[in-house]
This record gives structure tokens, sequence and C-alpha cells, in this order.
């Protein structure tokens, strides 16, 4: 029997570790995604956010971490991505805007809670067809080793992905032609309502790139420094032009699959026990305060400032205007 | 001008566009070492070398979905489908991702993507390597459909296709590789979205486009023959379609035949006639018919082929209908 040539990740990112400050600043952005996502819901139950609605809510380490280790790198997303596009740096304002289909939105209202896109943050999408976008990330992927930009892709979709074709090519792709794309499954154990044991007979999905000999990893995505330090790895190995890499983040969402689903299918006691012993804001501000001594005020007065920031975009998306029916022909086709 | 093949005529087009743009590049199955199944890329990995002549595996929705996203980020893919069948597996990239991403990024992103490869039937390839497939794409805002007939047209609208920021389906056939037409030695394009009268009349309007143009050719000489002037619409792009052209036609004879490859269900044609009948209503002196595949999968044996596509006699009786010359 031949052996798998797969290759195998640093064990180190090289990125300087966080101090006080730089903790901080991710910990605030985790509670930023979280406040964003509560008002999203409650926008919701209000009628002012349409559609579907799919919050990222106990997921915000994955997204938080991994923006710091790849500010300047291309991300693209699926359907459960405000989480990612605030943590890339697309403004609260603008993303609640396109929930609330406002032409103040990221897509200018025409995209709506699973189409967000900022082209200034590198931020490519938000997609709705599962799995569907993962070829795209090999493009970007094509694009950046053609024209030496150092930089790498990162492709996020959850563990309901890694059953599509699309998927499974996408990862033959990259392989074959070393593209610097870091394939993460956010594995959260629910694709929708089906538990991960009901989707499939392997349940570490990194273990997918076993079959194209690619690098991979499967970690805990709680700690948002251990998410930083293994993406930043990843990233690393990636952009030094050693091929993609397949990461499996575990992660826990709190809330249903989107706002219809009242997540009925979860074993008893399971969101408790997540809440109780894996919750990444609570994780993050236990050790600021109990490694790094930061104060309870310190603490507190980022949680204010972040309120400011979420009802600001609240209200800036409630004070923005509709898109104007005049431009409804305005973006078919690019001139 | 020279006498070149189809096959050399798009070849042309790619390599004047890749020599003028380095985002451009090919991708698809054996278009490199094997110079393409049908030679069209005959000689061009020589040229540019395998980072810009990109052999694949076979797998339609993976590169298909990679020229996407290199699109998206400043590139200018050439997405080679060894047949047009074949886009199938792809067609989620195709039509959720490359007709929709411009629009739902509020036009951040554009995807200047050209999706190629023979459509339509050949000769006995049976049912799973026969398919019309311009009205499965055709449906969808935000691509854009083009075809040709001559090596002329071949050349100028792929440049444009290349050239153009939306994702355009390029629409080609195996049975007309070979066939060769006149091609300017100085370079020119021909803009999508203008038909292109073939030959001009006064009786009745034949609209088609790709080879059944050859069709309808031959049907143009029978009537003559029987003293009937009918006039040969080749629309060449698909969408948008060139409406202004199509009712100019048709206000100057008041008669339509619209012959099509594929089936008649929601096929390009309805989308003519209903066009037609909104439009043109009282333009029109008969209703409008179409020639089309008869509405079932292609057969293999040569015989029920041959009844299934359209034909020059099919296409003279249809004129004849409508100008009442036969019940």
């Amino acid at each position: 029997m031949s052996e798998l040539p797969t290759p195998s990740l640093p064990q180190e990112s090289g990125l300087p570790p966080l101090d006080a400050e730089g903790l901080l600043k991710l910990y605030r952005e985790m509670v930023l995604i979280r406040r964003v996502e509560e008002l999203a819901a409650k926008a919701y139950t209000m009628r002012k956010i349409l559609g579907f609605c799919h919050l990222y809510i106990g997921q915000e380490s994955v997204a938080v971490g991994a923006a710091s280790a790849t500010p300047d790198d291309y991300w693209i997303a699926a359907y459960r991505e405000h989480g990612h596009a605030l943590a890339k740096g697309v403004s609260a304002n603008a993303v609640m805007a396109e929930l609330f289909g406002k032409a103040t939105g990221t897509s200018l209202g025409l995209g709506g809670s699973m189409h967000i896109f900022d082209k200034d943050a590198k931020f490519m999408g938000g997609y709705g067809i599962v799995g569907g976008h993962v070829p795209l990330a090999n493009g970007v992927g094509w694009a950046i080793k053609q024209r030496n930009e150092g930089r790498v892709c990162l492709c996020y979709f959850g563990d309901g992905a890694a059953h599509q074709g699309a998927f499974f090519e996408a990862l033959c792709l990259a392989q074959l032609w070393k593209l610097p794309v870091v394939f993460i499954c956010e594995n959260n154990f629910y694709a929708m309502g089906t538990s991960i044991d009901r989707q499939s007979h392997l349940t570490d999905m990194s273990l997918r790139a076993n079959g194209v000999g690619m690098a991979r990893e499967q970690l805990r995505g709680f700690d948002v420094e251990h998410v930083r330090e293994r993406v930043g790895a990843a990233a690393k190995f990636a952009r030094e032009g050693n091929g993609p890499v397949m990461l499996e983040i575990i992660t826990y969402r709190h809330r249903g699959h989107s706002m219809s689903d009242p997540a009925k299918y979860r074993p008893k006691g399971e969101l408790e026990e997540y809440k109780l012993n894996s919750e990444p804001l609570a994780l993050t501000k236990r050790r600021l305060e109990q490694d790094f001594g930061v104060s309870a005020e310190r603490i507190a007065a980022v949680h204010q400032e972040v309120e400011a920031i979420a009802e600001e975009a609240w209200n800036f998306a409630e004070s923005s205007p509709d898109p104007d029916p005049a431009t409804l022909y305005d973006h078919v086709y690019a001139e | 001008m020279a006498l070149i093949p189809i096959r050399e005529a798009l070849r042309a087009a790619m390599r004047e566009e890749m020599q003028r743009d380095p985002s451009v590049f090919l991708m698809g199955e054996e278009v490199a070492q094997y110079d393409g199944a049908y030679k069209v890329s005959q000689g061009m990995l020589a040229e540019f070398g395998p980072d810009r002549i990109v052999d694949t595996p076979i797998s339609e929705c993976g590169f298909a979905g990679l020229g996407i996203g290199a699109a998206m980020v400043g590139m200018r893919p050439i997405i080679e489908f060894m047949t047009w069948n074949f886009s199938l597996v792809a067609y989620d990239q195709i039509v959720n991702s490359a007709a929709k991403i411009y629009q739902m990024s509020g036009g951040q992103y554009k995807v200047p993507i050209v999706f190629r490869g023979p459509n339509g039937a050949a000769e006995n390839l049976a049912s799973q390597h026969s398919t019309s497939v311009e009205s499965l794409y055709a449906h969808f805002p935000g691509l854009k459909v083009v075809t040709y007939a001559t090596a002329y047209d071949a050349k100028g609208l792929l440049k444009s296709a290349i050239r153009d920021d939306s994702p355009v389906c390029f629409l080609e056939s195996e049975m007309t590789y070979g066939m060769k037409g006149e091609v300017p030695d100085e370079e020119y394009l021909i803009p999508l979205g203008k038909a292109d009268i073939k030959a001009e009349g006064s009786d009745v309007t034949l609209v088609t486009w790709g080879k059944q143009v050859f069709t309808c050719q031959a049907a143009v000489e029978t009537l003559k023959a029987q003293g009937v002037s009918a006039e040969l619409l080749d629309l060449r792009t698909i969408r948008p379609l060139d409406r202004e052209a199509l009712f100019n036609s048709v206000a100057k004879t008041g008669r339509c035949v619209v012959v099509q490859e594929g089936y008649p269900f929601s096929g390009v044609g309805a989308e003519i006639v209903a066009q037609l009948q909104e439009h043109c209503f009282d333009l029109l002196d008969a209703p409008v018919l179409r020639i089309t595949n008869r509405d079932v999968p292609q057969p293999y044996a040569t015989n029920l082929e041959k009844l299934v596509m359209p034909s020059a006699e099919r296409v003279v009786t249809a004129a004849r209908r409508v100008l009442g010359l036969e019940r």
C-alpha cells in the first residue's frame, strides 16, 4: 500500500503573539459580530430583515481569529457570512443596510443576507448554493499565483458543503496546481437539521484532503488565539508556494440553521454545554481578565463602544433609502 | 483576405487577444498538449506556454468555477468545454455564479469570462452528445449567448466576446470547424448584439443562427427558384437579442419562420415568436412558424436523425405555408 503523499503544516505561524491590546481588539470584533447578529435577529422578528437570515452567533472566534492572520488576503464565504464580512473589515453600517435591503448596503440592497460583497476589503461574497462557491476560490488562487501577489485565498464553507461534487473537484484542482488557497470547513455539526453522524461516515471533514494529498488539520475553533495561530500557519504554508491547505475548524452555532429554524434536532443539553464550556466570547474574556490582567472596566468600555456601533448600524440601515426602482436594470451586464 | 477554416479563425481570435492582453488564458480538457479535441487551439501551447494554455482534468464544474473566480479578480479566462453537453455538470457555476455575481455584488465584481465549445448535433452522436444549449443559457439575465455561421463572424465575434466585461457563452459547431471562409488580414471586431442579414429578401423573413444559417441558405435558393424572395436574418447574438434588426425585417416582409436546432418547447424560437407577437402583431400577415428539432432526444440511427433535424425542405414548406402557397 502506498503512503499518502500529504505534506505537513508548519508548527508555528510566525505571527507575533498577541499582547493584551491585540487580544482586546479581537475580543471587540467578536463582540461586534455578536451584537450585530443579535440586532439582526431582532430586526428579523420585526420584519425589517426578510428572506433567509443565517446567524453566526457562537462561531465568532473562527472568522475573527482567521482575519487577524490574513488581513490583506482574499476571502470567499457561503451564506452564513455576516460575521466573516465584519471580521474582514466590512463596515457594520453597510452590512446592516444590506440586511435591511437598502441602497446603502454592501451590494446596494441587491444581495441581502446571503450575498455580502466588499471589493475594498477583498471580501468576495456571500453565496447561497451550498458548496457552489468553493471552485471560485481556486480562480482567485490561480490569479494570485500567476501575478505573484504573495496573497492567499481563504474559502469558508460548512460541514454540509463537504459532500458536494463542486467541493471535491475544487480540492483536486487546488492540489494539482498547488494553488494558494486555504479551505476552511467550519464544522458546526449540523447541515441545516442533519447532524454530522447522519451525513458522513468520516466526521472529520479535513480527512477529505487525504484523497488528493493535500495538507490538512483539524482544530477546535473556540479559542480565537488558537484559530489565529493555526490559520496563520496554514496561510504561511500556502503563501510560501507549498500548495493549498484543508482545515476543519470545530465550532458550534447557538442559533438554528436560519431564523426560521427552532433547532429542535439538538440533543438535550448540548447547546447549554457549549455555552458553558466553549463559548468564544466568554473564553476570551476570561483570558483577558485572568492572564492579561485586563480590568472589568476596560471590558465594559469595549462593550459600550460596540453597542454604539451596532445601534448606529441599525439606525443607519433603518434611515437609509430603499433602492431606486430606476436602477433595477443597472447591474445585469457590466459595461 | 485569407481563405481559412473556422477552427483557424477561432484560433486567430484567441491568439490575437492573448498577444494583446496578458490576463487572457485558455483552460480546458485537452486544449494544450493534445492541441484541442477539435484542434482549435493547435500550436497555442508552444506560443503561450503552460501557464496560459492549460490542460485540465475532466472536471468541468471545477475549472468553470476556477475561471469565474479568476475573472472576478481581473483575469480574462477562456474556458473551453469539449462540447457544451459537458457544461451541464458546470451549470450551477455558470448560472448561479457567473451570471449573477455582478448583480448580487451591487456591481462590484465583474466576471469577464468566455465559455466556449461546440454546441448542438454533429452526426450520429446520439442523445447525450447532441444537445443544443442556447435556450438553457439565454434564459438568464447576466449571460450573453453568441454564435456564428461563417469564419469571418467567428473571429470577429470571439474577439469581442473575450473583450466583453460580462460572461459570454460562445457556441461553436463540430460540423463547421473545417468550413472555410474569407477573413481579412487586418484586425476587426464584430459587436455583440448585432444581427446580420445574410440574404436580402422581401416576401418572408427566415430567422436563424449558428449552422442552421446554412440550412436556411439552401432554403433561400430553393424558394428563389419558386419565385419567393426570402430574407435570411442571422442573429449571431441570441442574448442580447437584436430586436431592432428582427422587427425591421419582419416589418418589411410581414411573414416569418424561425429556424432553430434544439427542442421547440421553451426554445429560443418560442421567445422570438413571443417578441414578434408582442411588438409586431399588426405588421404580421400570417402566424409565425417554427422549424426546430423534433421533440425527442436525439436518435443515433442516420435516418431518424435526419428526420429530427431542421432541413431545407422543412424550411421551404414552412415559408410557403406562411405565404399561403401551401396548407
